[in-house]
């Protein structure tokens, strides 16, 4: 293992097969679901139904779990849930190949050292828990809570995040944040003075034009946004998608528009221009109800098609079409602001453009434009112990980071950096496999994690970042658990939704609420959590007129549609310094930023090397269904490709299906080879690779070794300087063929 | 209204977007062995950059009415039902593969256990009146079941207007599956 050589203090220990749940998982699994032997008669399949919500990836949809002794058969959509809507996505009917995964976490283990080798053994849940529990409070004790971190993914974190506020720890990132939904959310804050949600807040059924910036739904298969998207074309809306690379949301597009990779914000500022000089805006919408016109006009004035045209590869006269469709189906027509949105460091004001070019056409508030959707009212009980206020220097130095947010208040890379440099001594790391997330890349994961004191980490599976820490908590599946309710969805009819256990948990496993309870037990704060996790989702409910068995039933309370639409003059009160829509903002301004968006130019490809474009495919979500076999059954989820253009592959000699290595500006070579895909599907000037793959742990028996990491050819970020969020596509990668 | 049912699919190319969550449906619905699947995705793209094309469909057994996987099984387990769709009954498969020679549209397997195997179109779920499992989960409702014998006024809306073809239909099958062309302008 090339990384693991200048490992001193913390040597990455392969965990045991032992201590997996191998050949134990195996006789649970229902006959012919993995086994390769399925004789099971037909239509069995339908047993109990247990309506849940999935886990697969941040959407949250409802699920229907269908047990038959003991077992769970099959994943569908609840037809009770608003975002599932009774249909879901291939992840969320793979849950199977988790829940019955042979690699999954059994038993927890504590490091220790025997014979001058590291080692993990076999403990019981008392003694990993005490030592937990007894190094978290030295640490803390010794450091103050600003030496203890948390970083998370994963709903059924809220009782970690709970047990850490009672010792006054909230340095507490995820990294989903400052790679994916983190500039939308603050864009739209700045802008229109909420935050932008999940689902996003686009009337999409409803439009009958959209514009898409890189971003491919249906290859990230949200399922309500790819619901609706479905319906509006159904119902004939047009699509127009600027991306270097011909998406499956491309393949649908009346439009498709290849535009140079790292130039969207000159794109954005063109179309600006063309909807103000040729007179296509609602005047009267950005006279009454935005500030800062006359500066936006200034600062795109210089922005003509034909100069765009020069940055971007589009031609001016596309980039006219464009606009001028845009403002003739307006209001009923929006740019869509995206996910996984962090490309460059700007992209805080790439989606500020976003929202300006929205506001230009007045759809705020119209049907098919934007939308602020509403969350359920789910009344909190009151704290049932005090405990430390925050210490609020412990928030992310960024600026315009979120201060509203306790589950997020510091940046992720932040925190390897403050781990890096000694500051922070303890991280509990919730279902985060650090080397394999976008944080800074692999290297700096690797170094943060070597220099902790003390380390934890809460997964279901031995992702990587199991064999770097010193003690490994196995949490049960988010189907063989109860988490809190979630109520964190704005939608079109707002609901609160219900997790809960279709099976029991397997093997030493546990969920996390109880976890989280046996640590606050062992630093004596007891009544931190209610008595059982059942009776505290139970008062919950009764604060808002339900009960735990009411909800048991469907799985969810969902309320009628919210009125998504303005009326006629009617004001808009927005949270914004001026009240009005932000299209220059005074806060960016004060904070020493622009207060609206320019186009800066970003570092291009040195000779042969290609911008490395990065997606997901639409049967996995990363590190969440690496493992997964059955949805890895598929030969199209098995590994990644590296799509390059016919004429690159011709210059470089490569031919469709053979195997190079990657090696990227700073020399980083890929540690597995990858599979050439050969294609007019993309620009010349990028590559583009799926992320989640090229795993190095062995004991991720299906993952290890499928096609290459795209984290490893990480060795550049760009942090965006307003708040904090980290862009990787500056890095740049040739082809280096096998001897 | 006919009282013989003849089932088969609608398949609107225009919103599928490739997820294969059809795949997975059926898959657990109908305990496929790993390795193999009764539904399968497929994204075709033509032309060159930058102007291209694209079309994601997801295919099956066709369950056409001149089936020639019926016609060369020398056993009989091939056979049409009383939906319309073809079956295998497995206790009279041989695993001989005539079948498989014989279908245009490569829809047909050989199951681990020996036998042919291939989409039922959930014909346990069609007598309980449910769709299929590949339809039921889509999320983009690309996929609808129709019995073209008794045909809705939706199942009739789903095609008025719009360019649909079937596949091979010069081989005479004629295939229980429509598609409805990605070519359809927006609004078609």
């Amino acid at each position: 293992m090339k990384y693991g050589q200048n490992m001193s203090r913390r040597d990455f220990i392969r965990i045991s097969s032992l201590f997996l749940a191998g050949a134990a998982a195996m006789p649970v699994i229902p006959a012919g679901i993995l086994s390769g032997m399925g004789s099971r008669p037909e239509g069995k399949t339908d047993g109990k139904i247990v309506y849940s919500f999935c886990e697969h990836c941040f959407w949250r949809c409802g699920i229907a779990v269908h047990v038959s002794d003991g077992k769970v058969t099959k994943i569908t959509g609840s037809e009770h849930h608003p975002l599932s809507n009774g249909r879901l996505c291939p992840r969320g009917a793979g849950g199977t190949g988790l829940l019955y995964d042979p690699d999954r976490l059994a038993h927890p283990l504590v490091r220790e050292t025997r014979g001058g080798r590291q080692q993990y053994r076999k403990a019981s849940w008392d003694e990993a828990v005490t030592i937990v529990a007894e190094k978290l409070y030295k640490i803390h004790g010794e450091y103050g809570p600003g030496a203890i971190a948390m970083l998370h993914h994963g709903f059924g974190v809220s009782f970690f995040k709970k047990m850490l506020s009672e010792i006054g720890v909230n340095k507490i990132a995820k990294p989903s944040y400052d790679l994916c939904c983190g500039p939308a959310r603050q864009a739209s804050v700045l802008t229109y003075g909420y935050p932008s949600d999940t689902p996003e807040g686009f009337d999409i059924m409803n439009s009958k034009y959209m514009i898409f910036f890189g971003t491919h739904f249906g290859e990230n298969m949200h399922n309500t946004a790819v619901q609706e998207i479905s319906e509006a074309i159904r119902r004939g809306a047009k699509i127009a998608v600027f991306d270097p690379r011909y998406s499956t949301l491309a393949g649908k597009a009346e439009h498709w528009l290849p535009i140079k990779p790292a130039t969207d914000i000159a794109m954005m500022q063109a179309l600006m221009h063309v909807l103000i000089s040729e007179n296509i805006y609602d005047k009267p919408f950005v006279d009454q109800y935005t500030v800062g016109f006359g500066e936006l006009w200034d600062s795109v004035r210089e922005m003509t098609p034909e100069k765009a045209a020069e940055i971007t590869d589009v031609p001016a006269e596309a980039i006219r079409t464009v606009a001028r469709e845009y403002a003739f189906h307006a209001p009923a027509a929006f740019v869509h602001s995206g996910r996984r949105t962090n490309w460059y460091g700007d992209a805080l004001q790439r989606i500020r453009a976003i929202h300006i070019l929205n506001a230009l056409v007045g759809n705020f508030r119209m049907p098919g434009g934007v939308v602020a959707f509403q969350k359920f009212p789910l009344p909190q009980p009151p704290a049932a112990h005090e405990h430390p206020a925050y210490e609020k220097e412990a928030y992310s130095k960024y600026p315009f980071f979120p201060q509203d947010e306790p589950s997020n208040t510091i940046a992720s890379h932040e925190i390897v950096q403050q781990a890096i440099a000694g500051e922070i001594k303890a991280l509990l790391i919730y279902g985060v496999n650090l080397p394999e997330t976008m944080t800074l890349g692999r290297q700096a994961a690797l170094d943060a994690l070597q220099k902790l004191d003390f380390s934890v980490a809460v997964d279901v599976l031995p992702s990587e970042v199991t064999g770097y820490v010193d003690v490994v908590l196995p949490e049960c599946t988010y189907l063989e658990r109860y988490d809190d309710l979630d109520n964190g969805r704005a939608f079109r009819t707002p609901f609160v939704a219900l997790r809960q256990p279709a099976v029991k948990p397997m093997f030493e496993t546990k969920p996390g609420s109880e976890i989280a309870r046996m640590i606050t037990d062992k630093w004596g704060l007891h009544g931190v959590f209610a008595p059982t996790v059942e009776a505290g989702l139970d008062k919950k409910l009764k604060l808002a007129g339900s009960s735990l068995e009411e909800i048991k039933k469907k799985g969810v309370l969902v309320m009628p549609a919210t009125d998504l639409y303005r009326k006629p003059g009617e004001p808009l009160n927005l949270k914004t310094p001026s009240g009005k829509v932000e299209l220059a903002s005074a806060q960016l301004k004060a904070g020493g930023f622009d207060a609206v968006p320019k186009y800066m130019p970003h570092p291009e490809a040195p000779r042969d090397y290609y911008r490395m474009l990065t997606g997901r495919k639409p049967m996995l979500t990363f590190g969440r269904t690496a493992n997964n076999r059955f949805l890895g059954d598929l030969a199209s989820a098995r590994e990644n490709e590296v799509w390059v253009n016919t004429a690159v592959a011709s210059k470089h000699s490569l031919t469709n299906g053979e195997y190079v290595h990657l090696k990227n500006q700073a020399g980083v070579v890929s540690e597995f080879p990858v599979k050439v895909k050969v294609t007019e599907r993309i620009r010349q000037d990028a590559v583009y690779m799926v992320h989640g793959f090229g795993h190095s742990s062995k004991q991720l028996t299906w993952a290890y070794k499928r096609g290459a990491s795209h984290n490893q050819l990480i060795s550049r970020t760009d942090i965006d300087p307003a708040m904090g969020a980290v862009g990787f596509q500056n890095n740049f990668v040739t082809f280096v063929k096998e001897a | 209204m006919s009282n013989r049912k003849n089932y088969g699919m609608i398949i609107d190319t225009r919103v599928c977007v490739g997820c294969s969550a059809c795949v997975y449906a059926c898959k657990s619905e109908n305990a496929v062995p790993e390795g193999f699947c009764r539904d399968w995705v497929v994204q075709e793209t033509s032309g060159s950059f930058p102007a291209l094309s694209m079309e994601n469909r997801s295919e099956r057994c066709q369950h056409c009415d001149n089936a020639p996987c019926v016609t060369y099984c020398p056993t009989g387990a091939s056979h049409y039902d009383e939906y319309g769709t073809v079956q295998i009954n497995r206790s009279r498969c041989t695993g001989c593969k005539a079948c498989m020679a014989a279908c245009p549209y490569d829809a047909r397997y050989v199951h681990p256990e020996g036998f042919i195997d291939k989409c039922t179109l959930c014909r346990h779920r069609l007598e309980k009146g449910l769709e299929t499992a590949c339809v039921s989960i889509c999320p983009t409702r690309s996929l609808n079941l129709v019995d073209f014998n008794n045909m809705t006024p939706d199942s009739r809306a789903l095609t008025s207007g719009k360019e649909v073809y079937r596949q091979k239909e010069h081989a005479g099958t004629e295939p229980r599956l429509f598609w409805i062309s990605a070519r359809n302008k927006p609004g078609a």
